[in-house]
């Protein structure tokens, strides 16, 4: 058994220790907005944070992350203070410019690259380009949407310095 | 008949009962009846409570068809595009593409716009009329003083309003009437960028891609391949296979050997439990060094015309000779999510649910693997995750349905190395040009091709679906057949082999030769197909025959578009944006080309420098004419995934074999650029008022040559070989 927290929620699961985490929270937990796409840690499809950290759940032993906290994109998107199931929720700053510069194609990467910018403008509120390309260049698209990918970073974060005290 | 199967020309000619309320015998009618619904065509669906739904038949991979699709309805529907839903049709012989070329229910060729065009526009302003008709017979008013307007009719004089759900019944009874399409003057939403329709899904975890796919009681397989593709089981233990926990079953099939297991993670380590030794067979041959050699004599030697004008022979033998050959390589697809399919047979019925660009072709090629009828094979389209041609080719739906028929239920998933290794491969590629220029000018051009045929390989799936659902099997077969034989045994000419290969250019003596080429390696249509490859040896031995000529690439290609008006704007516009003659720093060099496909046109200007075997790409100015726009920012948007997707092909990557077996397994072999290599890109559009054409793939072809043309501008070393990397030496 291994227990973990995943987007908020306790869970103990039974699985191998060395199966990745990945696969644990595709095919256990049933969360499968975490996307395979190489399973060699090459292309992010499948980042989650643990513990704020960015990493890559297909190279991730689930017995490495037994006690954390595991955050999906699943769980990014908050319900508003006091709502009840149906309210709608709010999305994260960073998926809302996501949708503002209309980033997605395919889409199969965003969630790895969703991830990857949350982690990044939690250490780092006023990314320059060049920080940009050292915390997003371990993602691919397949599809091309980098441009596009770069103008939302800085739109989520010049969304996130506004809504700051 | 299946109940989406009816169309609008099929309603159109449906019995009229001698009613006071139109067809009521006919398929609007009985559909309503049944479900509440108003369904005027296999694309639109009125529910009572006004939900408005828009089948896509065209699939979304990306390309943006969903909201370009939706926008199209909508336009003569009188909606928002914001406020209906948007639903993936299912097989149908109601969606085949009505492009001429394909014919069948497929998503490629850049068609989607083009040949939507008309009948999306047409079933919007079908579902328009027919509610405005209701209307009028509700209220008991003359037709002329109903107006439709944000998804309901509204009544000026009496100012009473029907949401559109509220006339499902009086639109149901309607003849469907002949319309006329709105003005270009009149149009609301063609020609805004709008936001994606289809992006909530995409940020939020949510969407349902293949891989993601859940039925119940389904197991998931994976399957061990062999190393080369043909090979034979020559033994195979899977005691220990088995023996592992969750795993529920491991049995040989014709792709390989399937293991079938409670979770993904359970079938993929049990899969390295399987003993197995393989009889390479003859792709145990296949070696890309050796298909190189081969490639190269062929080319000494004549091949089929292709085209000719001129006497290009007598011609090069005047004034400055210019001789190159160019060579590009096989190119995996890769698109992000890897092949899967989930397949389920119950009560002689086989239900695929797939992330498929063509419903049409996996039916065909499900129902033959299972010998079952046409009709009782179901294709679900699930979201894709990228295509770029690779989901074309059904293997991955007909192998899951095999498992499925011993198994139940079952989601097969490809790992990113089986990908790799077994795909329909973009054709390699040769050429041989020799050129010659005098007094300034280019007066001959000979070319020589050599490349395998994409319909060769592929041209069944195209053919096979085509006939009518009852067929025969065995006619069916032969019928699919046959074109390939044909392509293979070079009694047609592949047109894909050479499309792109007769430029618009006025060059006095001009031919094209095709030599077939045949390496036993499995290639299939690849982002622009021949293009991909034409392009670059075509702009590239322009650029070469310019150098030769002392003249400027761009004022040289202008002078000979004199007669070609839209080549010509395109490449205006484009050295326009780009600045073409303005100064640049030091090391950088600035290259153009412009290749039409797939009725469109595309020049781009690139500026680029290389340090050591690096090459930085610095910015790309791209100008394209698609005709019409429905939506800017989703032109935009494929332009920019074309030339990224083209500057990871030609900079880094090539897919080579050694005794049949692919060497670029995963993506740290088989390398794509990543966002700090992603130059500064800036597309503009010619406005026109031409029929749609495509953009999901024009604008690839001119990357790699206009970037090679810059490494030229910058170095004077003048790449033919791709990819750019490793012709400077950098890692293969
Ligand atoms: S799937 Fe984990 S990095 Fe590619
Ligand atoms: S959006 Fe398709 S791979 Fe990134």
């Amino acid at each position: 058994m291994v227990k973990l927290d995943v987007n908020g929620r306790p869970e103990e699961v039974a699985a191998e220790e060395d199966m990745p985490l990945l696969w644990v929270l595709r095919d256990k937990l049933g969360l499968t907005g975490t996307k395979y796409g190489c399973g060699i840690a090459q292309c992010g499809a499948c980042t989650v944070h643990v513990d704020g950290q960015a990493r890559r759940s297909c190279v991730l032993p689930v017995g490495d992350v037994h006690g954390k906290k595991v955050l999906t994109i699943e769980g990014l998107a908050q319900k508003p203070e006091g709502g009840t199931v149906s309210s709608p929720v709010r999305l994260h700053a960073v998926q809302q410019a996501w949708l503002d510069e209309n980033v997605p194609q395919c889409g199969y990467c965003q969630a790895g690259q969703i991830m990857s910018t949350v982690a990044l403008l939690a250490a780092n509120p006023a990314p320059t380009d060049d920080d940009i390309d050292a915390a997003l260049s371990a993602n691919l698209c397949r599809c091309g949407t980098y441009p596009r990918i770069r103008r939302a970073v800085h739109r989520a974060a010049a969304a996130l310095k506004g809504e700051a005290p | 008949m299946n109940r989406r199967d009816f169309l609008v020309s099929s309603a159109a000619g449906a019995l009229v009962v001698g009613c006071a309320f139109g067809p009521t015998g006919g398929p609007v009618w009985q559909h309503h009846r049944r479900t509440g619904e108003f369904k005027p065509s296999a694309w639109i669906r009125i529910l009572p409570d006004s939900t408005i739904v828009i089948v896509i038949d065209r699939v979304e991979m990306g390309q943006g068809t969903t909201t370009s699709s939706a926008m199209m309805v909508c336009e003569e529907l009188e909606v928002d595009p914001k406020v209906v839903k948007v639903e993936a049709a299912s097989s149908s012989r109601a969606y085949d593409n009505p492009d001429p070329q394909l014919g069948i229910q497929i998503t490629g060729g850049s068609t989607s716009t083009a040949s939507s065009w008309k009948p999306l526009r047409e079933a919007g302003a079908v579902a328009r009329e027919m509610l405005r008709r209701g209307a009028a017979d509700v209220w008991k008013v003359p037709l002329a003083q109903c107006v439709a307007r944000e998804g309901a009719v509204h009544h000026g004089a009496s100012g009473r309003s029907l949401r559109y759900g509220e006339l499902v019944d009086a639109a149901a009874r309607q003849d469907v009437p002949k319309v006329t399409l709105k003005k270009p003057g009149e149009w609301k939403v063609i020609g805004k960028s709008i936001d994606r329709l289809d992006a909530a899904p995409k940020v939020d975890g949510s969407g349902v891609y293949g891989i993601d796919m859940k039925l119940p009681g389904m197991r998931q397989a994976v399957v061990v391949r062999p190393p080369v593709r043909g090979a034979a089981i020559a033994t195979l233990d899977v005691a220990a296979a088995k023996a592992r926990r969750g795993v529920v079953d491991v049995f040989a099939i014709p792709e390989g050997i399937a293991v079938v297991a409670e979770g993904y993670w359970e079938a993929r380590t049990a899969a390295e439990l399987v003993k197995v030794t393989w009889h390479d067979g003859a792709g145990g041959a296949i070696d890309t060094a050796k298909l190189i050699a081969s490639a190269e004599k062929l080319l000494d030697g004549k091949g089929d015309k292709a085209h000719a004008h001129g006497d290009a022979y007598a011609a090069v033998k005047r004034g400055t000779r210019v001789e190159a050959r160019y060579r590009l390589p096989h190119l995996a697809h890769a698109p992000m999510e890897p092949m899967n399919a989930t397949a389920q047979i119950r009560n002689g019925r086989c239900d695929v649910w797939a992330p498929t660009q063509a419903p049409g072709i996996a039916q065909f090629r499900v129902a033959e693997a299972l010998g079952m009828d046409l009709q009782d094979v179901a294709i679900h389209t699930t979201m894709l995750g990228g295509g770029f041609g690779r989901r074309l080719y059904q293997d991955f739906c007909v192998e899951a349905a095999r498992i499925a028929a011993r198994v139940g239920p079952v989601k097969v998933t490809w790992s990113r190395e089986d990908d790799q290794a077994n795909d329909w491969y973009r054709p390699m590629a040769m050429s041989s040009c020799v050129g010659s220029v005098e007094g300034g000018q280019i007066v001959g051009w000979l070319h020589r091709l050599t490349c395998e045929s994409v319909l060769a390989a592929t041209g069944g799936d195209f053919v096979g679906p085509r006939l009518p659902n009852g067929a025969p099997r065995a006619l069916r077969r032969m019928f699919a057949d046959s074109p390939p034989r044909m392509f293979a045994r070079d009694t047609i000419l592949d047109p894909t082999s050479i499309e792109g290969t007769d430029p618009p250019y006025a060059i006095p003596n001009f031919r094209v030769e095709y030599l077939p080429l045949d390496t036993g390696v499995r290639v299939g249509s690849w982002r622009s197909v021949g293009n991909s490859h034409t392009g670059f040896v075509v702009e590239s031995f322009f650029d070469e025959l310019c150098v030769a000529a002392k003249l400027d690439p761009y004022e040289a290609r202008r002078k000979l578009l004199a007669k070609a008006p839209r080549h010509l704007g395109v490449l205006e516009l484009a050295a326009h944006k780009a600045g073409w003659g303005a100064p640049l720093p030091p090391g950088v060099g600035r290259g153009i080309a412009m290749v039409a496909s797939f009725k469109s046109f595309c020049a781009q200007v690139i500026e680029a420098s290389v340090e050591g075997n690096r090459v930085k790409v610095h910015r790309v100015v791209a100008a394209v004419d698609c005709g019409r726009v429905v939506n800017p920012g989703l032109v935009a948007a494929q332009v920019e995934s074309s030339i990224i997707y083209g500057l990871s092909a030609c900079l880094k990557q090539q897919i080579t074999f050694a005794k049949g077996r692919v060497q670029e397994t995963n993506f740290n072999s088989f390398r794509s650029l990543r966002m700090f290599e992603t130059p500064v890109i800036e597309t503009h559009i010619v406005p026109s008022t031409e029929s749609p054409t495509g953009i999901g793939e024009p604008g690839l072809p001119p990357v790699a040559p206009a970037l090679c043309n810059a490494i030229f501008a910058a170095t004077g070393k003048r790449i033919r070989t791709l990819p750019i990397e490793q012709a400077l030496g950098g890692p293969a």
